[in-house]
């Protein structure tokens, strides 16, 4: 009879123990559910030579990172340096997805602060983000030797996020 | 200079609510007497403390001091006056200090209106309550201080943002803080009597008036929430189970549990340990409703600018104040007596089982809105709890509840006779059906959830009526009886208005150029063209549209759409024709190429019955606590 | 015949300005009701993923307009609300669905209300059984009975009004 009063508090501890978890957790960060699936196929416009085209596939064999951004996009000009040491660092090649901008704009950009990708390609219309799940520019994911996605980053891109996880990712997906 | 003042009144306020909390209570622990008797002017004076210090940041608004950051984040210099005085309470902070302003005047009230209570239970109670106080002022002090200043002193402030510039903003929060902060007193109340070892009938007694009160203010905070996101957010939703609108709801929920519970434990004497329970536990839904909001847990349209420190400083006062009342209550409790016996077909049976229903329903909604936090803390993903979810679930856990309010005011204590019951309400049944089968039809489509609604809606109505029917064959109603009567018809109102606008709305989303009509609940609406209109902090372009029925123009209407100069984000301010039947509610969308424009209209039937509900049930609270019992009392003390 | 080409003509023009008092029906803003409707039902029930808490059917996002957009496309593709759903989910996750997917992780969620409701009323009439035993077990004298009765009749006509 007695024991049955204790339960309230019981589940009260129980309750603050998942909150106080929950403190640690961002409610806004969203896991991809695209990490180990194929990185979905698409052709689209170059932007320096739009009669150019590109295709995920044609980066099969090597592990290259793609980056979704925009002129318009004010965090892409905060991760715009890391991304140019990124490139620097030869590990991977960039390639940059425009998306939902207008080209002169973007290449304008391009010019003005220097280019980390191998090449950019135009998504105009946001039909190819779509696809990638992109809900907020800027987005970078590492896809592997076999056009797998193996790692998905919202929002921009850090020294620490590069050192911490996405080098150590990228050589370790070398060896393979 | 001024604003420092009103830090100095904070940092005063805590010294001496400090006092009101922890002498009273050992002072009763002990038998003190110079201790005890600190409990009433302490408190008095933490009030006037925290109302100087209330004042002045109205002050400091009123007069746009923006070398106060506060007032810079959320103020400017173009705002109208009466939003000057809303954005006090616009930020964090701000409302912070409302809710701990508003905890002083009921624990002030409390104090005053409580003379013929003996001095122990009165220490005691204002101990507790002083002691939430000085835990809350601590959290401001340390974390959340609105006097923080800013130098050099901003030009002009950030703005508030529009969407709260608003009369039903205005009022909403300091109505819904007197409804969570009242359930504070039937708290200090339980935790005292636990405190005291005593758990009788008297506590109960005196705890009803004040939960009644703290839940007519928080029903009529809700209600003016949900009021205000139908004619404010443009487009015509009323409830959309966000968590911080679930924070309040919920312990509503538990709130009437309680009112229901009291009734008991104060005629019968039964039920006490059930309901202390339910006390500590509908205020610590409050509290927790204030951490939900305050901590960044949870994405809600609702929350305020988050900071983990603050977070975790609200956790743990959660903790300590809910753990404690908890642990008080396992140890103690056990120890009440019983009160009187009564069988399974008795009216206590009944209130107790509606219990069960609202407490699960509150459970439901509890658990539905921190699941993905619960999933999320367990690294087991992301997933969204939303409307479909709640209104599965709460729906089916209400329907039995209104068929039980329909049957519970027709038992007696103790014992009854069922058959009796039966016998006495099988025209109620009857009604009830009619309604179901005729209204739908009426209305041109029948479905089953309409039809459901009116079934249980017309239960309720026919059933309180053929109670105030045989009510008058013996006599004059107490207040008591005539308050649950108005109060249980607005329930009943409130489902009508649900059904009504769930089941049957219009909605039509159509490109218009000027002379255009566009039809909708058998009107015509009529655009007449936009214009471009200077408002005082915003620009607008202005819409007229003419409400016509049988070819005779009922109304004009003029939606718009504005840019305020301190925001990028494009307002839209609807225009509603309101009518006791129906709304017309016009919204301007987009502009489209020549002139055309995308407008939304609406035809709502019986929508304003959904907040005229939530009026009645405040206004048969308010009935209630004015029966005689409790005005015999006021007689006393101002003898 | 002059006449009655008069007289119509008179008609014509009366229905004419008729018109204009009233003004033409508007034009439904989307281009298939139909498929609008069914556009409205299934992104009333997804998330607006750049929104802090509103559905892809009421946000006015630019993400959400591409959103629907792409659903309108697919139901004219003659996809199910299914199939939707899954191509949603694909990109976005659970995350984007309001109503939680049934799944072990969420058979508390879906099941648990009614297992609380069932262990309340269970609860309940234990507890009142119990009671009512306890109550029993303490047995007094005939006397003392009756003056309890008179006395609880007394008390319960008082407050039978409420």
């Amino acid at each position: 009879m007695k024991a049955k009063f204790i339960i309230p508090l019981i589940l009260f501890l129980v309750l603050v123990g998942f909150l106080a978890v929950g403190l640690n957790r961002d409610p806004h960060e969203v896991p991809s559910p695209l990490i180990n699936k194929s990185a979905p196929a698409f052709e689209l416009p170059q932007l320096a030579d739009p009669k150019q085209s590109f295709t995920p596939a044609s980066m099969k064999g090597q592990v290259w990172i793609l980056n979704v951004w925009a002129s318009w996009c004010v965090a892409c000009r905060e991760e715009h340096p890391i991304l140019v040491e990124l490139s620097k660092a030869h590990v991977a090649p960039i390639i940059g997805l425009d998306y939902k901008d207008k080209r002169d704009e973007a290449m304008a950009l391009l010019a003005s602060q220097g280019s980390p990708y191998l090449l950019a390609v135009s998504d105009a219309n946001g039909r190819v983000g779509i696809d990638y799940g992109v809900y907020g520019v800027p987005e970078t994911y590492v896809i592997d030797k076999n056009g797998i996605i193996r790692f998905k980053q919202i929002g921009p891109v850090t020294m620490e996020l590069l050192n911490q996880k996405i080098y150590p990712l990228i050589s370790e997906l070398n060896k393979s | 200079m001024i604003p420092e003042f009103g830090h100095y009144a904070l940092i005063l306020a805590f010294c001496v609510a400090l006092i009101q909390g922890v002498l009273p209570l050992i002072g009763a622990h002990q038998g003190r007497r110079e201790w005890l008797i600190l409990a009433r002017p302490a408190a008095q004076v933490v009030f006037l403390l925290l109302a100087t210090s209330f004042f002045i940041l109205a002050w400091s608004f009123y007069a746009n001091d923006f070398s106060v950051l506060y007032v810079a984040e959320h103020s400017n210099s173009q705002l109208p006056v009466v939003y000057r005085f809303g954005a006090v309470w616009g930020g964090h902070e701000g409302s912070l200090l409302l809710w701990i302003f508003l905890l002083s005047t009921w624990t002030v009230l409390v104090s005053q209106l409580s003379k013929s209570l003996d001095d122990f239970m009165v220490a005691r109670v204002i101990g507790v309550l002083g002691l939430i106080t000085t835990g809350l002022l601590l959290f401001v002090l340390t974390t959340s201080n609105p006097f923080e200043r800013l130098f050099p002193a901003a030009q002009d402030g950030r703005s508030l943002n529009p969407l709260l510039q608003d009369p039903g903003l205005v009022f909403h929060p300091p109505m819904l803080y007197m409804g969570y902060v009242g359930f504070s007193v039937a708290f200090a109340f339980a935790i005292a009597s636990l405190l005291s070892g005593r758990l009788d009938a008297a506590w109960a007694r005196w705890s009803r008036p004040w939960t009644t009160a703290a839940w007519i203010f928080l029903t009529l905070g809700i209600a003016l929430g949900s009021w205000w996101a139908y004619y404010e957010l443009g487009w015509g939703g009323w409830w959309f189970w966000d968590p911080v609108e679930n924070a309040s709801f919920i312990p509503w929920l538990v709130g009437t549990a309680l009112l229901h519970s009291l009734a008991v434990t104060e005629k019968r004497g039964g039920f006490k340990s059930w309901t202390v329970l339910l006390a500590i536990t509908a205020f610590s839904l409050s509290l927790l409703g204030t951490f939900l909001v305050r901590s960044g847990v949870l994405t809600s349209v609702h929350a305020f600018a988050t900071d983990p420190r603050r977070g975790i400083f609200i956790l743990i006062f959660l903790a300590l104040v809910v753990g404690s009342s908890l642990l008080l209550y396992a140890v103690r409790a056990p120890k009440n007596t019983m009160g009187g016996k009564f069988s399974l077909s008795s009216r206590e049976t009944f209130i107790l089982l509606g219990n069960v229903f609202l407490v699960v329903a509150a459970g439901s909604v509890l658990l539905g809105t921190l699941y993905p936090l619960l999933i999320d803390a367990l690294h087991l993903g992301k997933i969204s709890v939303g409307p479909p979810y709640f209104n599965s679930v709460f729906v089916p856990i209400m329907v039995p509840l209104l068929v039980l309010m329909g049957i519970g005011p027709w038992t007696s204590w103790k014992n009854s006779n069922l058959m009796t019951v039966v016998k006495r309400l099988w025209l109620a049944g009857l009604i009830a059906i009619v309604a179901a089968i005729l209204i739908p039809r009426v209305m041109g489509d029948f479905t089953w959830l309409s039809s459901m609604g009116f079934l249980l809606a017309f239960w309720v109505i026919a059933s309180g009526f053929l109670q105030i029917i045989r009510q008058a064959k013996t006599g004059v109603p107490t207040r008591s009886f005539i308050g649950m009567q108005i109060a249980h018809l607005g329930i009943a109102i409130f489902v009508i208005g649900v059904t009504m606008v769930g089941a049957y709305q219009e909605e039509k989303d159509v490109r218009m150029s000027s002379g255009e009509t566009v039809s909708v609940g058998g009107y015509q609406i009529q655009f007449q063209g936009v214009r471009d209109e200077l408002g005082p902090n915003y620009r607008a372009m202005r819409g007229t549209f003419s409400l016509m029925r049988h070819g005779k123009v009922e109304a004009v209407l003029y939606p718009e759409k504005r840019n305020y100069f301190s925001s990028t984000m494009p307002m839209t301010e609807a225009a509603i024709n309101a009518g006791l039947i129906r709304d017309i509610y016009v919204s301007l969308g987009e502009q489209l190429e020549d002139s055309a424009w995308a407008v939304r209209v609406y035809y709502k039937p019986f929508v304003d019955w959904i907040w005229g509900g939530c009026l009645l049930m405040a206004l048969g609270g308010l009935i209630a606590i004015t029966d005689k019992r409790y005005r015999v009392k006021l007689r006393k003390l101002v003898a | 015949m002059k006449r009655f080409l008069l007289i119509l003509l008179v008609l014509f023009s009366a229905a004419g300005t008729l018109n204009k008092a009233f003004g033409e029906e508007a034009t439904p803003l989307a281009d298939d009701p139909v498929v609008e409707q069914r556009l409205i039902s299934i992104s009333e029930e997804m998330r607006c993923l750049v929104c802090q808490n509103e559905s892809l059917a009421g946000s006015r996002s630019d993400l959400a307009n591409d959103l629907r957009q792409e659903i309108r496309t697919l139901i004219k593709e003659g996809k199910s609300d299914e199939q939707i759903r899954t191509f949603m989910v694909e990109r976005y996750g659970d995350f984007v669905l309001y109503r939680p997917p049934v799944k072990p992780i969420t058979w508390l969620l879906w099941i648990g209300p009614f297992l609380i409701l069932l262990l309340g009323i269970a609860g309940l009439l234990i507890y009142l059984r119990r009671r009512n035993n306890e109550m029993v077990r303490t047995d007094l004298s005939a006397k003392d009975n009756q003056q309890i009765d008179a006395l609880l009749k007394a008390n319960e006509k008082e407050s039978s009004h409420d």
